[in-house]
């Protein structure tokens, strides 16, 4: 059956972990800046398409990150197709903010 | 997409089946409840289509969105090994279409809601 990784309705599953969840400095960053972006008064894109970038994930990736990984993914994902940012510039970015830490480029 | 207004919505209690097909586009209507027949709760108000604004596309004309109750037997058929309940999902118009009412469906309309 077609579908995709989210859709897992009816899958044979264990408990669920109904506890609160640590929330990180990193968390409340990556749920501020889909916030701004998803904002009626800036409408860059809707929930609709983060929902869509991240459930279109391969399922290694929607299984192997953590919550608000997958939502950094998907607004930079979207903020590439909206033109806010270059997957260029992006890149570069990410290159010197990791030469400036040391850490391997 | 047409921009000929909807009709009035669907009453409370009216028998339907959610479509069946599996678009390779966004969608929130669940796999697990394609091709099952329900009963509509209520209408829930009109909005942007979710399958349009996920590609940054308006949405519109608004759609209805219903509250529909399954019984989980419908859903789960020979799977169910637990005590019957009712699923209830959000579902947007144009997944749904008119059905004969389901048996187990139509003798317990309006009897208090298992879990969602």
């Amino acid at each position: 059956m077609d579908r995709n990784v989210h859709d897992m309705g009816g899958d044979p599953a264990g408990p669920i972990d109904q506890g609160e969840h640590a929330r990180t400095v990193f968390d409340q960053r990556v749920d501020a800046m889909l916030r701004l972006l998803a904002h009626p008064q800036k409408g860059y894109f809707t929930v609709d398409a983060m929902r869509r970038s991240i459930e279109s994930l391969d399922p290694q990736a929607y299984h192997g990150l953590a919550y608000y990984e997958r939502w950094v993914r998907a607004v930079r994902q979207l903020a590439i197709e909206r033109g806010l940012v270059s997957q260029a510039a992006l890149e570069q970015r990410m290159a010197a903010i990791a030469a400036r830490r040391g850490a391997r480029p | 997409m047409s921009g000929a207004p909807s009709p009035a919505p669907l009453a409370a209690g009216t028998a339907v089946q959610v479509r069946t097909g599996a678009p390779l586009t966004h969608c929130r209507t669940p796999q697990y409840l394609r091709g099952k027949r329900g009963v509509v709760l209520r209408a829930l108000g009109r909005y942007p289509n979710p399958e349009e604004l996920a590609y940054h596309r308006p949405g519109m004309p608004p759609l209805t969105l219903y509250q529909v109750e399954f019984d989980a037997a419908e859903v789960w058929g020979e799977r169910l090994h637990e005590a019957p309940y009712r699923i209830t999902a959000d579902i947007f118009e144009h997944w749904l279409e008119p059905a004969g009412l389901p048996a187990a469906a139509a003798h317990d309309m309006g009897a208090s809601h298992g879990r969602a």
